[in-house]
């Protein structure tokens, strides 16, 4: 087994210097658009000022444009991971890197991640180097501190953030506010999935009410609210459907209390968890409520969870729910995208599904799809070049672009491999770097 | 290794015992023995399959031939005879995969407070608890994990204890208790653990360990007491003074010592690991493997001149102070050093899927020119599992004369969209994709909608 060790570096060498070029075109390639335009071979992408400008076949080539021979490759637009704390946690824990929670009165629907990004984590190029160039940072819901106090049954805003080298890494904020229902709901909410449900009911109540009597309220001339001014701003974006409510919900019976607030309050909902979401598929579908699906997850972890089944994608698109994979708690692991593609395919969807439910479903669910999720003119050029089927856990990526940009496939695991490879050395291992 | 009169059950005496029929009166039997009796078989061929044998070799267009619950024959073009015929072409036949670390049954699903049974995380010594105690046999993981081709796993206590007490191999069959599951003559597991768990556990009530230097003070002393103890069992038995009085946890601890119950530590550091080396050397007992071991890539030559088998995760890292170095080529860094590399689940998830993790370090390796054939690959999974549990010498390559665990699949179990199609356990067809009903289901999901077994 002492294979000589190769360092796959020839695409890496052809990109060098591209990033300063006006005009990339990437040629050869077996391109997955995830768009109306389905695959294309031997496809050209033409990428200038970080987005795509054409792509297709037959399609002519800019001159001085730097061009970068992919023929033989794969290339799909770049993972979207539309959960977790990517950049919010550092080592799970370790609680002074953890800023995806917070508990007590101060703020439930408000909480801001977005201001505890860093894009420096080492989780950041562990993830966009095995292609999830886009996240989704969502709070998360949290028992109780050492002073008894627990957060809110609204965990605070969503935010979409590309993981590439441009310091501007908000994509979309607050596009999410993130509540709790179910058994993590109750846990919260003082012993009851129904009081969850009544907390935010009067959480949207009182923000409708802000709404409409909002220079009473700031004169302090009105009625006392449930959530405080802060939340009670940030609901405005549910209530104008500006932003969506994402519900961490797997049961089928509090996903259909789910559907009916939606419609009550006329508000976006998204279902995250749905490991029952497939008992009321149709009723998502009518409601156009899309579901972010642990794909993996098949057992009844708790007794939300009795009738999760591998095939709850298939399913629920086959029904015409938009389906995304994503899991709360993959925020280390979020690269594993692809190993619920994959496994989705060997349950009933088809590969294209499959791509599409890792790709551009999420950005439509976070409402980012005019410009991210697939391979068209005119959308952000984050795209992932491979040299075998994505969806198989034997590929990795080759390079990754993020918004126009070769990303550095190099990670904190990389240099230790890297350290480690090596096995014959003189001095100790701290001397090779 | 006459001990008749020692308080440790004789090894030698349960072998015998579990190999008899249990008599009339079902009281012939050791307590807590196996009782676990093969599903009839008939004999069986499996025809022209790509096979792995997990020695290392792959077959192209081979049979797999059972009868009385053995591989008789594995070889190209083998004579039916009379026997029933399953045209296994274009499949893929494997052993059946090993879990060498599982929380089956003890960690069972739904995870409910009422179902933690785990941790005994009363004293950072329970070396007296035995994790068959705690398993629930209606756990919906095991057949979720049959699903996943698993044939045997071992189940072990959790990690807040420095020593949490024993482990058992088990046969993934349905079982009304876990004596109808458990591996024949399976030797027992010792779960230690390394690190943050037992100082964190302990040392958050002001308790010793508080720390990693108190980790080891602890197990020191526990191996000195345990060595005095052993010492006085003996001399009794040699006619040397009075026997001590039984102890189970020092029964457990005297039995790593003597050689018959294998440890299996939890450690993830390649430091800590190391001085766990020194502590095996300081009271002479073996390290048979170290789980999780997410820093192992760093100490492959260590591990190999132990003889230690590293039993580790592809991809998990990050989540606490210990496996911030992990990384997917781990394995694959151990298995070209030739240490005993094997892929454990330690997840009712993950044990699904062990042929997947597999696949995500192939990968890895293969982009840093280490190639890891389908046929090396399947080891971790299968024979060098079967290592790690000292049961190497019956199950874990299809070789005649080892058990007829066999699971075939509907494509290499290296895609990830390949999923099984059949299960043998002891040559008895346990699982067929195609014929659920003829698949078990557990207690807990009858009545629910979840595809496990045969559910639907």
């Amino acid at each position: 087994m002492n294979t000589p060790i190769r360092v796959a570096g020839t695409l890496l060498a052809l990109i060098a210097g591209s990033a300063l070029a006006q005009t990339t075109a990437i040629t050869g390639a077996t391109v997955h658009t995830v768009g109306p335009a389905g695959t294309l071979e031997n496809a050209t992408i033409i990428i200038d000022g970080g987005r795509i400008t054409n792509v297709g076949t037959n399609i002519s080539i800019p001159a001085g444009a730097t061009r970068i021979d992919a023929s033989g490759k794969i290339i799909t637009p770049g993972l979207f991971s539309p959960l977790g704390q990517i950049g919010l946690s550092e080592v799970g824990a370790v609680a002074g890197t953890n800023d995806s929670t917070q508990r007590g009165e101060d703020f439930a629907a408000s909480f801001d991640v977005a201001d505890a990004f860093n894009p420096r984590s080492i989780v950041v190029a562990i993830s966009r180097i095995d292609g999830v160039t886009r996240a989704g940072l969502t709070p998360r819901a949290s028992g109780p501190d050492e002073l008894g106090n627990f957060s809110h049954v609204l965990s605070g805003l969503g935010t979409v953030v590309h993981l590439g080298d441009n310091p501007e890494h908000v994509v979309r904020h607050g596009a999410v506010v993130v509540a709790n229902f179910g058994e993590a709901g109750s846990g919260v909410a003082g012993g009851s999935r129904a009081a969850a449900v009544q907390v935010l009911r009067a959480a949207l109540d009182d923000a409708l009410d802000y709404q409409r009597n909002k220079e009473a309220y700031d004169r302090g001339d009105w009625r006392e609210y449930s959530v405080s001014r802060t939340d009670l701003n940030a609901l405005q974006s549910v209530l104008d459907r500006s932003a969506a409510m994402l519900f961490n919900v797997n049961r089928a019976s509090d996903i259909s209390v789910v559907i009916q607030l939606a419609e009550e309050f006329n508000i976006r909902a998204i279902v995250a968890g749905g490991s029952e979401a497939w008992m009321v598929a149709d009723r998502l579908a009518a409601a156009s409520v899309p579901v972010i699906l642990d794909g993996i997850n098949n057992l009844p972890g708790n007794f939300d969870l009795v009738n999760a089944r591998l095939d709850s994608a298939s399913i629920l698109v086959n029904a015409g729910v938009t389906v995304a994979f994503g899991a709360s708690a993959q925020t280390h692991n979020a690269r594993l995208l692809t190993q619920s593609a994959g496994i989705s395919v060997a349950n009933g969807l088809t590969w294209a599904q499959a791509l599409e439910a890792i790709t551009l479903a999420p950005a439509r669910i976070y409402g980012v799809d005019g410009f991210l999720g697939s391979l068209e003119t005119g959308k952000e050029a984050d795209l992932v070049v491979w040299s075998a089927d994505p969806l198989e856990l034997t590929s990795y990526p080759d390079q990754v672009y993020i918004r126009g940009d070769p990303v550095s496939m190099q990670s904190r695991q990389t240099l230790l491999r890297d350290r480690y490879l090596q096995t014959e050395s003189e001095r100790p291992p701290a001397f090779r770097h | 290794m006459s001990k008749l009169i020692s308080p440790i059950i004789p090894l030698a005496a349960l072998l015998l015992l579990s190999a008899c029929e249990p008599g009339a009166d079902g009281n012939d039997m050791a307590p807590y023995a196996s009782r676990y009796q093969p599903l009839a078989s008939q004999p069986t061929i499996l025809k022209g399959a790509t096979v792995l044998t997990g020695t290392g070799e792959r077959l192209e267009n081979a049979d797999v031939v059972m009868r009385g619950g053995k591989i008789v024959a594995v070889g190209p073009d083998l004579d039916a005879g009379d026997m029933a015929v399953v045209d296994a072409s274009g499949m893929w036949i494997t052993p059946g995969v090993i879990d060498a670390h599982s929380h089956l049954g003890a960690y069972p699903s739904p995870g409910v407070d009422a179902h933690s049974d785990g941790n005994e995380a009363t004293d950072p010594n329970t070396a007296q608890v035995w994790v068959e105690h705690s398993v629930w046999p209606q756990d919906p993981g095991f057949v979720a994990a049959l699903e996943g081709g698993v044939t045997s796993l071992q189940i072990l206590p959790g990690s807040a204890n420095l020593f949490g007490g024993r482990g058992v191999t088990l046969k993934n069959v349905p079982g009304r208790n876990v004596m109808e599951m458990k591996f024949p003559d399976a030797p027992y597991g010792l779960k230690m653990a390394c690190g943050e768990n037992p100082k964190r556990v302990y040392g958050s009530q002001r308790r010793s360990p508080a720390t990693r230097m108190g980790n080891v003070a602890g197990y020191r002393s526990a191996w000195i007491e345990a060595a005095d103890y052993r010492m006085k069992r003996d001399n009794a038995a040699s006619g040397k003074g009075e026997p001590p009085k039984r102890d189970l946890r020092l029964e457990t601890l005297a039995g790593v010592l003597d050689g018959e119950i294998l440890v299996h530590n939890h450690c993830y550091r390649a430091d800590e690991m190391s001085v766990m080396f020194e502590i095996a050397d300081e009271f002479d007992y073996k390290i048979t493997a170290f789980h999780h071991g997410v820093e192992a890539y760093k100490i492959a030559d260590l591990l190999r001149e132990h003889d230690t088998c590293a039993a580790i995760w592809a991809d998990w890292y990050g989540f606490k102070m210990e496996a911030f170095d992990g990384i997917r080529e781990n394995a694959a860094l151990l298995d070209r050093a030739d240490t005993c590399t094997v892929m454990h689940s330690d997840s009712d998830m993950g044990i699904q899927r062990l042929h997947q993790e597999s696949a995500k370090v192939m990968g890895a390796a293969a982009k840093v020119g280490i190639d890891i054939p389908p046929e090396r690959a399947i080891r971790w999974i299968s024979s060098n599992a079967a290592k790690a549990l000292g049961i190497a010498d019956v199950v874990g390559t299809l070789e005649a004369g080892k058990m007829a665990d066999v699971t075939v699949w509907d494509g290499s179990p290296f895609s990830v969209y390949t999923k099984t199609q059949k299960v043998y356990i002891d040559g008895a067809l346990v699982y067929d994709r195609n014929n659920p009903s003829g698949n078990p289901v557990t207690d807990f999901t009858l009545g629910t909608s979840a595809q496990h077994g045969g559910a639907q």
